[in-house]
């Protein structure tokens, strides 16, 4: 993108300028050999996720086109995220075909829970990635072939970090916090909860047993992200999961 | 560690503009509230850049401090604090400043 106004595309992303001629480095060293030091300064003013940024968008409108919505599930680890989803494409039944990209570092365990439902899915390993990124879910969606019209889950890695700085393409952002975690979570991963279009509170069938402060959670949340949607349920206990099935109804 | 798959980024752009010449430095624009660690872009560097022209290249980092605007006070601040809030209350704010990720440019042999 132009670093100026924003315009463009790929080509007007980056502007090569040579700005000055062969010019002497700076650092003083003795020079008792003769060599060429020269060097020159090449402009770039790139986005440094570029990139990932033309994938994602190339993503959305592959999805668009078709009708497709991508929902991206993102957590720590042990936030409920696959127990979460277990349940949904469960209740979700025959109403919107619906398959699942599953990112883990190793393994296809979260892949085989989500086959049992009886769903296609598509596992990422990301081996040493802490993230998905979207050169790796446009990978995962052409393996997945989702059909026109339907509902596909990303479960991210399971990590607050890193998968909040790349746009996978995806048409909503979706953020699970557990009561089991601290309340002040948010305040220590602001730039996750600041990307998220809803917050699901999972785990709420545990709250007599844990010192959870749920105000104190969801008031951080708003001063990160005002105009959040936040809902509390337990994928166990079915707490909330039909607000949550309003939701994807109206994505 | 995110900031390895970010240098990783880094490095692969640059290669892709000035090819496999020698680079003597880097520079590098990383806002104060874009997330991103740059001791561990320091840290990446050496390991991304090895093998390639980048490998030695002095890396210059410039970090822009934030600002924001607030919305229900109309009021400009500065802010590096993730936790973006205005004195007033307010989380309503545009940021101006300080989510640069950007490879500014290159120096090359």
């Amino acid at each position: 993108m132009c670093s100026t106004c924003g315009c463009g595309g790929e080509d007007a992303s980056t502007r090569v300028t040579l700005v000055d001629g062969p010019q002497p480095h700076e650092h003083p060293h003795p020079h008792d050999h003769t060599h060429d030091h020269a060097t020159r300064t090449v402009l770039l003013e790139q986005d440094i996720l570029a990139k990932n940024d033309l994938l994602a968008a190339a993503n959305r409108h592959r999805l668009a086109e078709r009708g497709i919505t991508a929902i991206n599930l993102m957590s720590s680890p042990g936030s409920g995220k696959t127990t979460l989803l277990e349940r949904t494409v469960t209740d979700l039944g025959d109403r919107r075909e619906t398959l699942v990209i599953e990112g883990d570092q190793e393994t296809w365990l979260d892949a085989e829970r989500i086959r049992s439902t009886g769903r296609k899915v598509v596992q990422i390993n990301t081996g040493a990635g802490c993230h998905l990124d979207a050169e790796m879910f446009g990978r995962g969606l052409t393996e997945l072939a989702p059909p026109d019209g339907s509902l596909v889950f990303v479960e991210n890695v399971g990590n607050l970090v890193c998968p909040a700085l790349f746009d996978l393409g995806e048409s909503a952002r979706v953020v699970i916090i557990s009561v089991t975690e601290g309340a002040d979570k948010p305040a220590k991963y602001p730039y996750m909860f600041r990307t998220a279009d809803l917050v699901l509170l999972n785990k709420v069938d545990l709250l007599p047993y844990v010192d959870f402060d749920v105000d104190l959670c969801l008031d951080l949340i708003r001063r990160l992200r005002p105009d959040v949607e936040m809902l509390a349920v337990s994928a166990t206990r079915g707490d909330g999961l039909d607000a949550w099935q309003s939701w994807l109804a109206d994505h | 560690m995110h900031e390895l798959a970010i240098t990783e980024s880094i490095v692969d752009a640059i290669v892709e503009k000035v090819g496999d010449g020698p680079v003597a430095a880097v520079r590098l624009e990383i806002g104060r509230l874009s997330g991103v660690v740059t001791d561990s872009i320091r840290f990446c560097f050496g390991l991304v850049a090895a093998g390639t022209g980048l490998d030695g290249a002095r890396l210059d980092i410039d970090e822009p401090s934030g600002r924001a605007y607030c919305r229900d006070c109309r009021r400009e601040f500065a802010l590096d604090d993730p936790i973006m809030l205005c004195d007033c209350g307010s989380a309503d704010l545009d940021i101006l400043a300080g989510q640069e990720l950007r490879i500014v440019s290159v120096e090359v042999r």
